[in-house]
């Protein structure tokens, strides 16, 4: 398949982003390289094209109640302008994609997932939707951007675009959100974001976004705004130790293995994994999703093996230099008996490394919530 | 070093021979851009004797990791620490500060077979046509 590009590809290029294909999207992976990126991130404020990923609205009668089946986390808890953060699962309690829902009224729920996972988990609900529920792929209809850093409400508001919204935006509460109209249209602002910093993601119609794009790159220089990708993408979900779907997350895996019990609800009725899940809960999950530290500065990368006294007991996830922490640092899914053991190592290309235990989040930010 | 002074590999090291037939090596500034932001080298130790493309250290950027490769024979005479404790210094400056190791050569012979800087630059201009016809490939094909 030709891969597609978002409508901000051709600023992506003018701006000498050095594009890849990634999930079927040509993407930015870095503008000026990944540490500068993050650092700019950590420090004042970054915006990021996140338009690849997925945006699925359920609408009806049934589409709260068919979203709370579907996911893990409780829907029918949110109030209109609430989002949640949270897994789907298959039967067997393994995660098909993580994702946020949206609540935009009693009868439309917007589920934004992984761009890998778009195609997946809009035929997933469709083969699941009762009657009363219409399942709608708006992902190529949808732009997304998000502005994220310590200076992101600053940015905003420095845009007319923000400024239309100026007490709106003030007093928005982390994971929550407002929509208004603009041309006609709906656009979503929310106060999220992947970064572990205070942050913001607007959804928009395609054909506003490359308008805005501008528009915030300009009212943001007095910042040093500019654009980042994908790579400071990852290393700072990473340094925040969310999980990616593909490494920490995946459908080998169960929420309960990779530190996300706080997403799966067992007092709301059922739902998809339910059953498994409760299961695997009471007998206690087999693996457990830990932060290591390694010594020196060879990294741990995906796929590593995690030995304790000298056994194989699992295996890394995501591993990088972390920039902000200037350590290098690894997530691994380990067998639970291991997981409160305090020294491992890693086999790094046949290199016996060790790696001390240490606890995830690795970085918290004191702008963020 | 002049880059237009070097000699290269298809692995985009680089050598610069000084006097004594002392080979200098370090990566193209095209690796290092390509390679993104490098965090960590490991580099042999002085006196070990390497073979014209062994493998003799690592880069790990944050991305990525590539081998390093010895365009030549010889004996390792120094290793350039500060790359070692500030590895960014490749990103920066890769062919003066951010050179990895002095090789006594074995045999000044072995750089025939490397490219010089005319050659290396029409070798990484048919790499990326190359590339661009892969890209156009894939697509035909789906």
């Amino acid at each position: 398949m030709t891969p597609k590009k978002t409508p901000l590809y051709e600023a992506h290029v003018a701006a000498g982003g050095k594009i890849v294909e990634f999930a079927g999207f040509l993407m930015p992976v870095t503008f000026e390289g990944i540490v500068a990126e993050h650092n700019r991130v950590r420090t004042t404020v970054g915006l990021f094209d996140v338009s690849h990923m997925g945006e699925i609205e359920l609408s009806g009668t049934k589409a709260v109640e068919f979203a709370d089946y579907v996911v893990t986390n409780s829907v029918a808890k949110l109030v209109a302008g609430q989002v949640c953060y949270t897994v789907a699962c298959n039967e067997d309690g393994k995660v098909l994609d993580d994702l946020l829902v949206y609540r935009l009224s009693d009868e439309r729920v917007l589920l934004v997932v992984n761009a890998v996972n778009t195609e997946k988990i809009h035929d997933h609900l469709i083969d699941t939707a009762p009657s009363g529920c219409t399942v709608d792929d708006r992902t190529d209809r949808i732009g997304q951007i998000a502005v994220q850093g310590p200076r992101s409400l600053e940015l905003l508001l420095a845009s007319g675009f923000g400024q239309s919204h100026a007490e709106k935006l003030k007093g928005l509460a982390y994971y929550n959100f407002f929509t208004f109209e603009r041309d006609g249209e709906e656009v979503i602002l929310s106060r999220t974001g992947y970064t572990g910093e205070q942050g913001y993601e607007i959804y928009l119609p395609a054909g506003q976004a490359l308008g805005l794009w501008n528009e915030l790159l300009g009212a943001g220089k007095g910042m040093k705004a500019a654009p980042i990708g994908l790579g400071a993408r990852d290393t700072l979900r990473f340094e925040a130790s969310y999980c990616l779907y593909g490494h920490e997350i995946d459908e080998e895996t169960s929420p309960l293995e990779a530190g996300l019990s706080w997403l799966v609800k067992f007092k709301k009725g059922d739902f998809i994994g339910r059953k498994a899940l409760a299961s695997e809960k009471e007998r206690g999950p087999a693996r457990t999703l830990v932060g290591l530290e390694i010594e020196g500065r060879m990294i741990a990368r995906q796929g590593f093996t995690v030995l304790y006294n000298g056994e194989s007991v699992g295996t890394v996830t995501s591993g990088t230099f972390a920039p902000a922490l200037g350590k290098s640092l690894a997530m691994a899914l380990i067998q639970s008996a291991a997981a409160g053991k305090g020294e491992f190592t890693i086999d790094i290309r046949g290199k016996m490394i060790p790696a001390m235990r240490v606890g995830i989040p690795f970085y918290k930010s004191r702008s963020k919530d | 070093m002049v880059p237009e002074e070097c000699q290269f590999t298809k692995e985009h090291e680089w050598v610069f021979v000084e006097e004594g037939n002392v080979a200098v090596i370090g990566i193209s500034d095209y690796a290092a851009s390509e390679l993104g932001d490098i965090v960590y080298i490991e580099l042999p130790e002085v006196g070990s004797h390497v073979k014209q493309m062994d493998p003799i250290g690592t880069i790990e950027a944050v991305k990525t990791v590539a081998d390093i490769f010895s365009p030549v024979s010889g004996e390792i005479v120094a290793v350039n620490t500060d790359a070692v404790s500030a590895p960014e210094i490749v990103n920066k400056d890769p062919y003066e500060d951010g050179w990895f190791v002095k090789i006594k050569m074995n045999d000044p012979g072995e750089l025939d077979v490397l490219f010089d800087h005319s050659e290396y630059t029409e070798f990484l201009g048919e790499q990326e046509a190359a590339d661009a016809d892969e890209d156009d490939m894939e697509e035909e094909e789906e």
